[in-house]
């Protein structure tokens, strides 16, 4: 429970404005808190007199000595590696190396042909190896067991893994058969003096991060969405270990069976490799209003994004969404029109190299990442901006 | 078919304004919800039951107006409903969620189904579905876009993944969770309004569901908020002045440049 020192308490406010849940209010010049209060520690943080605590039982923890390395788990399905464990494998190095303990990735198939290598061009110092028909599909069961008996026996401290479709599914299971703690869609990780993986994600909801450590429990398991980190170049000449290991038949049955595996090709948006994305917001108004946007992206042989708040209005589809819930995209140019910039959507495009925001409140936080921002309406801008486009380009 | 659906309170997302002054979450006029993604679930076990017959479920961990979102489930046609609330819960990860849901379910149900949102749009981490599934030893299959069939202790359903989807069979009992594509949630029906006022939510305390205090809340979770903080501003940045047709002027230019020119 949250301890309010009375005493210390001077009634200023700070906790009541900045608590992300409503859990607190001055009464009587004394702050109190509710049943709604989660225990997140802001008002804890923003408290300048100290007032606040959140006292924790040391839990008995496990011995920490016993966990040592750090893991990727390497996607891969019908034939190919996700690019999100290139990228794993490159910040994992860097948190190898800072913890003096090698980078062993994880790879569970049918057939592991010469990916290994690839891993290990990729940073990997081991690569463990688990080849099993029983493995030639995606299946939770087997996949997450698998991983769970690895690490049960090679006692990773770090285990990685992209917050694709696969690792948002599989390595919460993991997780809670190892009784660990998770930390979902990180967008930073270090390794800290103490030890200890920071994991920072956005949180609350609200435009704030927060950073996440797991410290009396092993292994530290954290997903990250892809481009998220830049993919570490491949050096052919790196050496590494392959490791081959086995799993148990029962521990490979699963009780979901794949019947079919449907790849959709055509329509999908392929926004994430867009060189020029255009993207709207709630301030293009209506379903017409976003239509100046598909009509700028086609002028511009560029893909259409969107925040969640135009998606939700239903202008535009899902996959066309740019943010945590949605696309990550690193454009060379990102025009943003009528969207505020809530830490969500910027998480998604911020790694784009030129970034233009329109917006017709100066304070949109979007201009904070922005190289370039125009104060005006959308409506009186984007219409000529389009005919002169359409001049220049010559359609 | 017994069924169970687990839905959560959140803020509404439309309603969620940023503060352009202190940068921070302005919650006033927030309106609290059933998590979107949850109303899919409810709906989907509303449909199963009623294709298949058996009886519906719902629950909740949260603070006791939590019970609000229940009420709104009888309406739409769950049978009954249990708000699982306790102080001890307060500062829960998911981890300790996934315990006291599994302590809950256990308690009031012997399910042949569990239907989860695919993800609470407060948190996002779409981990409470798979860890509640190990609790109860189940086997799970997430982002669910359709259940085909019911037949003999096996359901059949397409699972979305990153480049298309997986038709999967999976034995019951089961654990899902749904996204929106599932299916399109209905309004309560006057009988069903007529119902929620008249019911009651039970409410299960930490000693109702013989909950282990240690895994529980705070205590029970392994990963801590250490800090929080604003995200980092980017340096430099250019704001383009003068008339419209001078904006216009300088942002094809360096659209231009940026990326047809070259
Ligand atoms: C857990 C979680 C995950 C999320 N994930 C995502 C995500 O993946 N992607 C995402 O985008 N969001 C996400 N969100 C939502 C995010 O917090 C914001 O609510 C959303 O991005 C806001 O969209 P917006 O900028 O279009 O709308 P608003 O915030 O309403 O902003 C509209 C902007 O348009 C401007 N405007 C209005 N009219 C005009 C005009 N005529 N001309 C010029 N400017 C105008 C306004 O000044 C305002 O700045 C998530 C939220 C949560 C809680
Ligand atoms: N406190 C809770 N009470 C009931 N169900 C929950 C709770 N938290 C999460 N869930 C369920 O788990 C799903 C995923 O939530 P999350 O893992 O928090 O993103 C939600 O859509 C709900 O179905």
């Amino acid at each position: 429970m949250l301890q309010i020192d009375k005493d210390a308490c001077i009634g200023c406010g700070l906790c009541e404005e900045n608590c992300p849940f409503d859990a607190i209010s001055v009464e009587d010049g004394k702050a109190q808190v509710n049943d709604n209060c989660t225990l997140c520690g802001t008002c804890v943080d923003v408290c300048e007199v100290e007032a606040l605590s959140i006292p924790r039982e040391e839990g008995a923890g496990i011995d920490l000595s016993q966990w040592a390395g750090i893991w990727v788990y390497a996607e891969y399905r019908q034939g190919k590696l996700a690019q999100v464990s290139q990228e794993l494998l490159g910040i994992g190095r860097d948190l190898a190396d800072k913890r003096g303990v090698p980078l062993s990735a994880v790879l569970l198939c049918a057939d592991s042909g010469d990916v290994p290598q690839e891993l290990i061009a990729a940073g990997a110092d081991q690569v463990y190896v688990v080849e099993d028909d029983a493995l030639s599909h995606f299946n939770d069961e087997s996949y997450g067991a698998a991983l769970e008996d690895l690490a049960r026996k090679h006692r990773p401290e770090v285990i990685l893994a992209g917050a694709t479709a696969i690792g948002r599914s599989f390595i919460p299971r993991v997780a809670t058969s190892l009784n660990t703690g998770l930390t979902a869609d990180c967008t930073q990780l270090a390794m800290g003096d103490d030890g200890h993986l920071h994991q920072t994600r956005p949180a609350f909801g609200g435009n704030i991060m927060a950073t996440i450590m797991c410290p009396n429990h092993r292994p530290q398991m954290a997903t990250v969405r892809p481009m998220v980190f830049p993919a570490s170049a491949p050096d052919q000449s790196r050496s590494g270990e392959v490791i081959t290991e086995s799993v148990s038949a029962k521990r490979l049955k699963s009780r979901t069976r794949v019947v079919e595996t449907v790849i959709s090709a055509g329509e999908e948006v392929n926004l994430a490799e867009a060189e020029v994305v255009v993207a709207g917001g709630r301030g293009l108004e209506t379903d017409q209003g976003f239509d100046l946007i598909k009509e700028l992206a086609d002028t511009m042989g560029a893909a259409v994004g969107a925040s969640r708040a135009a998606v939700d209005s239903g202008w535009v589809g899902y996959p066309h969404q740019v943010g945590q819930t949605g696309k990550t995209v690193a454009s060379k140019l990102y025009v943003a029109c009528g969207i505020s910039g809530a830490i969500q959507h910027v998480i998604g495009m911020k790694s784009s190299e030129t970034i233009v925001a329109i917006n017709r409140d100066k304070n949109a936080p979007i201009f904070d990442v922005a190289d370039y921002g125009v104060v005006g309406d959308v409506f009186d801008l984007l219409p000529p901006l389009l005919e002169k486009l359409k001049e220049r380009s010559g359609k | 078919m017994n069924i169970v659906v687990c839905i959560k309170q959140v803020p509404d997302a439309k309603d969620v304004r940023l503060d352009p002054e202190t940068n921070t979450l302005s919650r006033e006029g927030v309106k609290s919800v059933i998590n979107p993604y949850d109303r899919h679930a409810l709906e989907e076990g509303v449909r199963l039951k009623e294709e298949y017959g058996g009886s519906l479920t719902v629950l909740s961990m949260g603070p006791p107006q939590a019970a609000a979102i229940l009420s709104e489930a009888i309406s739409c046609g769950a049978d009954e409903a249990y708000l699982v609330s306790d102080r001890a819960f307060a500062g829960a990860d998911t981890l300790a969620t996934t315990y006291t849901l599994a302590q809950a379910v256990a308690k009031v149900a012997n399910p042949d189904l569990v239907l989860c949102g695919k993800q609470a749009t407060d948190g996002d981490t779409a981990q409470v579905g798979p860890g509640l599934a190990v609790r109860l030893d189940m086997p799970f299959v997430t982002c669910v876009k359709k259940v085909h069939t019911v037949s003999d202790g096996v359901l059949t359903l397409e699972r979305m993944m990153d480049d298309g989807y997986d038709v999967l069979e999976v034995d019951l009992p089961a654990l899902l969770t749904v996204v929106k594509e599932i299916n399109t949630p209905r309004f309560p029906s006057l009988r069903g309004l007529k119902r929620a006022k008249d019911y009651q939510v039970a409410s299960l305390t930490a000693a109702d569901i013989e909950a282990d205090e240690s895994q529980l809340g705070l205590g029970g979770s392994p990963t801590q908020v250490v800090k929080v903080f604003p995200p980092e501003k980017k340096g430099e940045r250019t704001m383009i002045e003068g008339s419209v047709t001078e904006q216009v002027d300088k942002l094809a230019e360096i659209i231009f440049e940026a990326a047809l020119g070259s």
